[in-house]
């Protein structure tokens, strides 16, 4: 059962987020270089750790998946890399924000941390079409599980290569690592960071409560020996 | 010899002579080769390369020609039954991903075989820089050999194999393209072969093959299952 | 130690506006998802509806047809 506990956690959830903009735009104190634009951090980098731990997740998942055969680890794999990839749409917007507010431009390829990322979420992009493109479900969801774990084990790999290609010349533009940070700042992104990894847990807990509902309504249907609806899709696993 | 090594040699063999006798992959990769050189050579209006743009060049085009050779790595296997003779041998299937891994490596060495020597007559002033990039040709292949062969053997049972292969692979090659061009650019500079940062950048290409050499290990047993 | 190496900061009217641009960004993002997850439980309600009539329907059938075999052959 997917919906027990989700009122908590979504509750949960919600008073984290009310508290982490709470501390962003009344307790953070303003940067000395960037000002005001670097509040833009508190919610770009959150949902860059976030997704990245979530692809990593669904990665672990799809071991599972692998070793057990049992179809709901597919399932928990695909929610997570789905719930990861509209985080990441998010983190691209929000870093090409910051780096128009700071650069002039809406693209710098100076930041090996937005760029990896940027490599990252293509990779995890084409999960979709590749899912797509096999038809038995037992086997595409086997596929998907090895494409998951591979791209899992690409993502550390991937930073690793394009921070080590920044020019020795170019200095870091933005510091996103938290090394460094006053205290105050501190406390204020773990809150916002801690609030985002909960959005991330209720949604996906959300999305697989809904596919859950809509397995167990196909399989009243099939004991009432009714017609099955159509429109199903063709890659999102099923949950029952 | 252990029954897992007779079959590597086996099905390593069998593929090499039959890449032999029919001649379907090599010729195609080196043509294209050459033919993206001589495009680069108008898109860029240059007739001389050398550092950041020479490296750029030669593995922007070794990448594409190794992704068209890709594609038809399991294709015999699925048509002639190769798959349900792996599955029925009484040996580790990994043997089947080791064997078509070094197929693919072979392909892709003798590409280079031809393709990087035409690309230093077309381009290079100097030659020197050419033996150490041995050393990073190596290791790329590997590794571009390790997940094409991943990719390939996933691609080849689903409906939209020469879409697939490219779209997935290339995202999966950007941080062995980052080590190879970080490697080969102070190779190709214009002073003569500089060794900056040459170890380190071999250290990443090494990591890259034994992680994905991992992986895939790991994983092809269960691509096989029915 | 991290240098916040960056051009000077954008006066704070001009600044508000792209941070309230990424935080915009957010929100709409997470409603977009909403509205969808929205338009799925809509369709399981639907099928929902649809099942529960087919139910009650096949229990009106099994209630009827033994009343009309006790007409046709009540003494069989």
């Amino acid at each position: 059962m997917y919906g027990k506990g989700l009122k908590p956690l979504s509750i949960a959830t919600v008073a984290m987020i009310a508290l982490s903009l709470s501390l962003v735009f009344f307790y953070a104190p303003l940067d000395a270089d960037q000002g005001f634009i670097q509040k833009i951090f508190y919610i770009h980098v959150p949902l860059a750790m976030v997704a990245l731990v979530g692809f990593i997740v669904g990665g672990v998942f799809a071991v599972a998946h692998l070793r057990t055969d049992n179809r709901k680890w597919d399932a928990y794999s695909y929610v997570s890399i789905h719930i990861s990839v509209i985080f990441g749409v998010a983190v691209l917007i929000t870093g090409a924000i910051w780096a128009k507010a700071s650069w002039g431009h809406w693209w710098v390829w100076d930041e090996p941390t937005l760029v990896s990322f940027l490599i990252v979420f293509l990779l995890y992009a084409t999960y979709y079409p590749f899912r797509y493109a096999i038809e038995d479900r037992d086997r595409q969801a086997r596929y998907a599980s090895v494409f998951a774990v591979t791209a899992g084990a690409f993502v550390p790999l991937n930073f690793m290569a394009v921070r080590m290609a920044q020019s020795l010349v170019h200095p870091r533009t933005f510091a996103t690592s938290n090394g460094g940070l006053p205290g105050e700042m501190m406390l204020t992104f773990l809150c916002s960071l801690a609030a985002i990894a909960l959005l991330w847990t209720t949604l996906v807990k959300f999305e697989l409560a809904a596919k859950s509902a809509s397995g167990q309504v196909k399989r009243l249907r099939r004991a009432l020996d009714a017609p099955v609806a159509g429109g199903s899709s063709r890659i999102a696993p099923e949950v029952s | 010899m252990t029954p897992s090594r007779a079959a590597f040699a086996a099905i390593l063999a069998k593929d090499l002579r039959s890449e032999l006798r029919t001649l379907q992959s090599l010729p195609a990769m080196a043509l294209f080769s050459v033919t993206t050189f001589v495009v680069f050579r108008f898109g860029l209006d240059r007739t001389s390369l050398s550092g950041s743009l020479a490296s750029g060049v030669l593995w922007a085009t070794l990448l594409f020609a190794a992704v068209l050779g890709v594609n038809r790595l399991f294709v015999s296997e699925r048509e002639e039954g190769g798959f349900d003779a792996i599955r029925l041998a009484p040996i580790d299937r990994t043997v089947l991903f080791a064997a078509k891994v070094a197929a693919l490596a072979v392909y892709l060495l003798a590409l280079e075989l031809v393709a990087v020597p035409i690309f230093a007559i077309f381009f290079l002033d100097d030659a020197a820089g050419l033996g150490p990039l041995v050393a990073v040709l190596v290791l790329a292949d590997l590794g571009l050999a390790v997940t094409g062969t991943l990719i390939s053997s996933m691609a080849v049972n689903s409906r939209a194999r020469d879409l697939l292969v490219p779209l997935v692979l290339l995202p999966l090659a950007v941080p062995l393209m980052i080590a190879a061009t970080g490697a080969t650019e102070p190779l190709l500079s214009l002073g003569g072969p500089s060794y900056d940062r040459f170890g380190s950048w071999l250290l990443v290409l090494g990591l890259y093959d034994l992680i994905f050499g991992l992986v895939g290990y790991a994983v092809f047993d269960f691509l096989l299952e029915d | 130690m991290e240098f916040l190496f960056a051009a000077p900061a954008l006066p704070l009217d001009e600044a508000g506006k792209y941070v309230a641009g990424a935080y915009v960004v957010f929100v709409v993002l997470l409603v977009v998802y909403v509205a969808i997850m929205a338009a799925k439980v809509q369709r399981i309600e639907r099928e929902l509806k649809d099942v529960a009539e087919i139910a009650e329907r096949n229990k009106e059938q099994q209630a009827a047809p033994g009343r009309e075999a006790e007409e046709a052959a009540p003494y069989g």
